[in-house]
């Protein structure tokens, strides 16, 4: 799982309401990537002032077989990093590392999951939800946004599993309503043993809320701004419970981007509790 | 090939490239993309006595050709520092600048001392300007006294065989004082530069960026400010080696530091961009100096200030 540096030429770029879908030639990334983990593009070209990376999930990857190993990754554009990218054009090269980080744990033996996708947060899901499947986990999905046009991966999710529960904030499409409102029921109905979520902060803290009031466990992965997504600058951290009972600041490129939900202390996310491995040092 | 062989006081290194403190971590991450033995040297980010937690997010912000930072020196402490990180840097065969950073004299020399007579220390490099500290625009590096003061103490606590160099702050309005105080302190040469105090306002929440309100900024924004200061600290202490480091992105960016009088530079935050920039600098640095027909990079150091007859005036 060691990440690779890579120039990859953009094989197609697909827009999907309101994002982008890429697909990029990365033999390198492709042959050790594992679902949950991520990609880190360089943005801007040659002699950018934009200096640091975009961390993007993989969405999968094709393993080089006839053809060279490509990935797959989903963009929404947000910042000026993000609109120089959804401008690329298939044939354009883009400077790439990865696979990055710590992916998704899949259960010991096969159990019922349950997985929930915010946003273009779906899209490292689709690749999971294949993996449990062919593990002989029973799945269902819940898909959520804020509106119609952010939805993603609603139809791939129904290819899928035979479950697909879809949410919309405003009700333009699904249910109106949070995917949260959705997951109890879902819990029951599958009896679900794990929780596996990608999307906003706020939705995997509701989500780990929901899955600790049912007693099963929730995997989540963080979107948290990063400079690095290699692990050298310290900058993507959240206060984390570790084995030991302590909480430390931990990298979320390394250490995460998956975390249990039940030891990330989502009330501190942006403060420094002062039980915090060196917080007491702090001072001088 | 040109001959890349630099000395940094009593410590010779094979060549000029070394990481930059608090850019690479203890070297393992970046030893996935390149050897760190094939670096100068590998500078831990800086350790402190005791484990720190740093600052709350969010800690960093992208700017114009650079970022700023508000990590607060995140560490484990020195003695998880020496075991694990240390002891992992010289097994794979990596030179060794350990950073130090303390709130008061005493923990700077307590660290020199933990440090004294250890194999796989090269140099110390003592972090007296970092802005991500209590009192903000206060640090050591700020004032001669008080800079001169610590690195007195480190050397008299350090291993009389290990280099100690002092990592001095541009946001001063006479470097060369201080780099001249550190020199009579005793500093074997000097690390220039630290970041510059920084800040962002994000406009739609109409607060601070970064949780710790002001930061560091680092990246190519900062290197003409960089060249400048080495130039000065050369000009003025011609026989005193630098380190020189500031928005170093390719191999003649880092000859430029060269020129104006380093003997070696550190790659930092380039390597954000890049995880193998260290290396690629090297390589491109090695290549600038065939294409110039240079024979040695000791040829080269501060060889611009021959190029200019008067002393540089401040311009008004």
């Amino acid at each position: 799982m060691t990440p690779v540096q890579e120039v990859g030429e953009i094989f197609g770029v697909q827009k999907i309401g309101e994002y982008f879908q890429f697909t990029v030639v990365a033999p390198g990334i492709a042959a050790s990537y594992t679902p949950g983990q991520f990609v880190a593009v360089g943005v801007g070209g040659d002699n950018t002032s934009m200096l640091l990376r975009r961390a993007f999930a993989l969405y999968g990857a094709t393993p080089t077989n006839d053809f060279a190993g490509t990935i797959q990754f989903v963009v929404a554009e947000h910042g000026p990093g993000t609109q120089w990218l959804v401008r690329r054009q298939a044939g354009e090269r883009l400077d790439l590392v990865g696979p990055l980080g710590t992916p998704f744990r899949l259960p010991r033996r096969k159990v019922p999951a349950v997985l929930v996708g915010g946003g273009y947060g779906t899209a490292p899901l689709i690749p999971l939800a294949h993996q449990l499947i062919d593990a002989g986990s029973d799945i269902e999905f819940i898909v959520g946004a804020s509106t119609a046009s952010r939805l993603f991966g609603e139809l791939a999710a129904k290819r899928i599993a035979g479950g697909v529960t879809v949410t919309t904030d405003d009700g333009s499409a699904g249910t109106r309503g949070r995917v949260t409102d959705a997951l109890p029921a879902a819990i029951k109905r599958t009896n679900a043993h794990v929780v596996y979520a990608c999307g906003p902060m706020a939705m995997l803290r509701a989500v780990g809320d929901v899955a600790r009031a049912h007693a099963v466990s929730a995997q989540v992965a963080v979107e948290e701004s990063m400079a690095c997504g290699v692990g050298v600058c310290m900058t993507c951290v959240l206060p984390v419970r570790g084995d030991d009972g302590e909480s430390r600041f931990v990298r979320s490129c390394v250490d995460g981007p998956v975390f249990d939900a039940a030891r990330v202390r989502w009330d501190d996310v942006g403060s420094l509790p002062s039980d915090l491995v060196g917080a007491d040092a702090m001072g001088g | 090939m040109a001959d890349l062989t630099t000395r940094l006081a009593s410590l010779t290194l094979p060549n000029p490239v070394l990481t930059a403190s608090g850019c690479a971590a203890s070297g393992q991450e970046l030893h996935q993309f390149f050897d760190v033995a094939q670096l100068g040297a590998v500078v831990t980010k800086s350790i402190m006595v005791r484990a720190r937690s740093g600052r709350p997010t969010p800690r960093m912000a992208e700017t114009p050709s650079g970022m700023l930072n508000s990590i607060g020196l995140q560490g484990p402490g020195i003695d998880a520092f020496l075991e694990n990180d240390l002891a992992w840097l010289a097994e794979h065969g990596a030179r060794v600048v350990v950073s130090i950073a303390g709130g008061h004299t005493d923990e700077y020399v307590a660290l020199a001392r933990k440090l004294y007579g250890n194999p796989a220390v090269s140099m110390i490099e003592v972090n007296i300007s970092c802005p991500n500290v209590e009192n903000r625009g206060q640090v050591f590096a700020c004032d001669p006294a008080a800079s001169g003061r610590v690195i007195g103490a480190v050397r008299r606590a350090a291993d009389p065989k290990v280099p100690v160099f002092a990592k001095l702050s541009p946001d001063v309005t006479d470097i060369t004082l201080i780099a001249r105080a550190c020199a009579d302190a005793g500093a074997d040469g000097l690390s220039l530069i630290n970041t510059l105090l920084g800040m962002a306002i994000d406009t739609d929440t109409l607060a601070p960026v970064l949780g710790g309100v002001t930061g560091g900024l680092s990246g190519p924004a900062i290197r003409p400010v960089a060249v400048r200061c080495v130039w000065q600290v050369h000009q003025v202490l011609p026989h005193l080696p630098i380190l020189g480091m500031g928005g170093i992105r390719t191999g003649l960016d880092a000859l430029q530091f060269i020129l104006a009088g380093a003997s070696a530079v550190s790659v930092g935050t380039a390597v954000f961009g890049d995880p193998s920039a260290p290396a690629r600098v090297l390589a491109e640095l090695d290549q600038a100096l065939d294409d110039r027909g240079i024979a040695a990079l000791a040829d080269v150091v501060g060889v611009a200030h021959r190029s200019v007859a008067e002393p540089v005036k401040e311009s008004a």
